[in-house]
């Protein structure tokens, strides 16, 4: 691990150490904050059980619809608008101020459409998550030096095997940066919207939980997402670096 | 002291019959549809490239001498004249043209390796075949302790030569080279000279080489045209009569310093130009 590396890890154990410290003499309430070494136990008395077994998949496979889905769509419209210059030029502001629209504040309207449960909560989190992708498939695409462009042209490659074959993987660190946000967006947005729109999953047993007082599981559910978020997301870091080191020069 | 018949020969278009490539009153012409401003960058050019000889482009930056480079690849299409290849009207890149760009073309996802064969294994070639080609190739531009780097770990140099043996590997019969060393230091780029000559004499290709550096133009070529300030035209054409095995060594020769003298006495005045001065 580097020096920095070393310093995060102290800097977060430091903390864990102080808010136990502060638990455990009373300077917090238990009714306000556990210690986190019983969030531990929580999380890990929760997935010993099994009970929630069935939330988490249920969350699980809605961030991973949603991801795949705000990829997939994400990354065909960036190509499209990329195409169109036109029309580029019209879409391109209000993707720029997209996320400054509260996107949750819709959720009546998904209700309306798709009910309460996966197909709204989905819809939302692809909703919050699709325009990272098209700005960073505009990103991607904008960078493929024209050169290649040329050099695909000597070796008279078609515009099919140009794509596949030159662009694609001259964009992709660029567009793995955008699937990694588009990630971390369904997340959030699934998360966020299990408190709202569903009556399964990790979001909507937080609320359960906060609901009939028991913090013990409401923070033992809480660290749960941290970690898997953190996992998921050093996972994709660690490949986003590998592909932006190929443009390191 | 330099002897009047030291100085380089001119000669407009080569008498020797077997012209490779030929342009025709080719002239390119920017923006020239019904909308845009346009600018006339090119011509009216006539130009007989030999088979198998090197020839060299200098002239003042925007003359045109990238442009010249893309109609004759096929790149762009020229707004007058004609391009022929090989007795072919050039319609489009032709088979048999390599070119090498002076920006860095090397496939950065690809290893060193995957970059040579890049071209073969898209033509189909027998792997046994590719692999012998491509160990060629890597070995000739000193590439084997890199065969399986990425580009990114490699110099500048280094990666052109990549791209120099991803050209070579497809056995191009006109190899055109677009300031391929432009980015590169001095001596890097009198060693690349020296590999392009050994690569030149051994493919038997014919070589356009389009450069800014005078002493590149007149150390490489058999014959070294010489173009205006934009519209570029070829104003002066200077046959060098180097041996065909030559070497960056002959830089120290009387006539090199005649050659680079009699370009730049030519290109002063057009640069001068170009920069919209007469001073």
């Amino acid at each position: 691990m580097t020096r920095e590396g070393w310093i995060r890890l102290s800097v977060v154990l430091a903390f864990c150490v102080a808010v136990e410290a502060l638990c455990r003499f009373g300077a917090i309430p238990h009714t306000v904050f556990i210690a986190p070494s019983e969030m531990v136990i929580s999380m890990l008395d929760i997935l010993r059980s099994g009970e929630l077994n069935a939330d988490i998949l249920f969350t699980l496979r809605n961030v991973l619809f949603s991801s795949a889905i705000a990829v997939g769509l994400g990354f065909a419209l960036g190509a499209l608008i990329h195409s169109l210059p036109r029309a580029r030029g019209a879409v391109e502001p209000l993707l720029a101020s997209y996320y400054s629209i509260p996107t949750f504040m819709f959720y009546p309207v998904f209700i309306v459409v798709f009910g309460v449960g996966s197909q709204a909560i989905i819809a939302i989190a692809v909703l919050l998550s699709i325009v990272a992708m098209i700005a960073s498939t505009l990103t991607g695409l904008d960078r493929i030096p024209s050169v290649l462009r040329k050099t695909a042209r000597i070796f008279r490659m078609s515009p099919l095997a140009r794509a596949v074959l030159i662009d694609l993987p001259a964009a992709s660190p660029y567009l793995f940066t955008g699937v990694k946000l588009s990630f971390a967006y369904a997340f959030i947005g699934v998360i966020a919207s299990e408190f709202i729109l569903s009556g399964a999953g990790i979001g909507y047993s937080i609320a359960y939980a906060y609901n009939n007082f028991n913090n013990q599981r409401m923070y033992g559910l809480m660290l749960l997402v941290i970690i898997v978020a953190t996992a998921a997301n050093t996972a994709l870091d660690t490949i986003d670096r590998r592909l932006q080191a190929r443009l390191r020069r | 002291m330099i002897r009047a018949e030291d100085a380089p020969t001119t000669r407009f278009i080569p008498a020797d019959t077997q012209v490779h490539a030929r342009l025709t009153g080719v002239t390119h012409v920017y923006g020239a549809g019904p909308s845009g401003a346009r600018l006339h960058a090119l011509g009216p050019i006539d130009l007989d490239l030999k088979r198998g000889e090197f020839f060299a482009v200098v002239g003042p930056s925007g003359c045109g001498k990238s442009t010249l480079l893309d109609v004759l690849a096929g790149l762009a299409k020229p707004t007058d004249g004609e391009v022929t290849f090989e007795g072919h009207r050039v319609r489009g890149v032709p088979d048999g043209v390599g070119m090498v760009f002076q920006e860095d073309a090397a496939f950065s996802w690809l290893t060193v390796r995957d970059n040579v064969s890049f071209g073969l294994r898209r033509a189909g070639l027998e792997a046994a075949e590719t692999a012998r080609r491509v160990d060629y190739a890597i070995g000739f531009m000193g590439l084997r302790d890199f065969a399986h780097a990425y580009p990114a770990q490699l110099s500048g140099g280094m990666r052109q030569r990549v791209c120099i043996a991803r050209t070579l590997v497809l056995q191009p019969r006109l190899i055109l080279l677009d300031e391929p060393f432009g980015a590169l230091d001095q001596q890097t780029r009198l060693l690349m000279g020296d590999e392009l000559l050994r690569l030149w004499r051994e493919t038997k290709a014919t070589v356009m080489l389009i450069t800014h550096a005078l002493d590149e133009a007149a150390m490489l070529s058999d014959r070294v045209g010489v173009m205006s300030a934009r519209p570029g035209v070829f104003i002066d054409f200077v046959e060098t009569d180097w041996p065909r095995a030559r070497d960056s060594r002959i830089v120290s020769d009387l006539r090199f310093g005649a050659i680079t003298a009699r370009l730049w006495d030519k290109l002063r005045i057009e640069s001068l130009k170009s920069m919209g001065t007469t001073a």
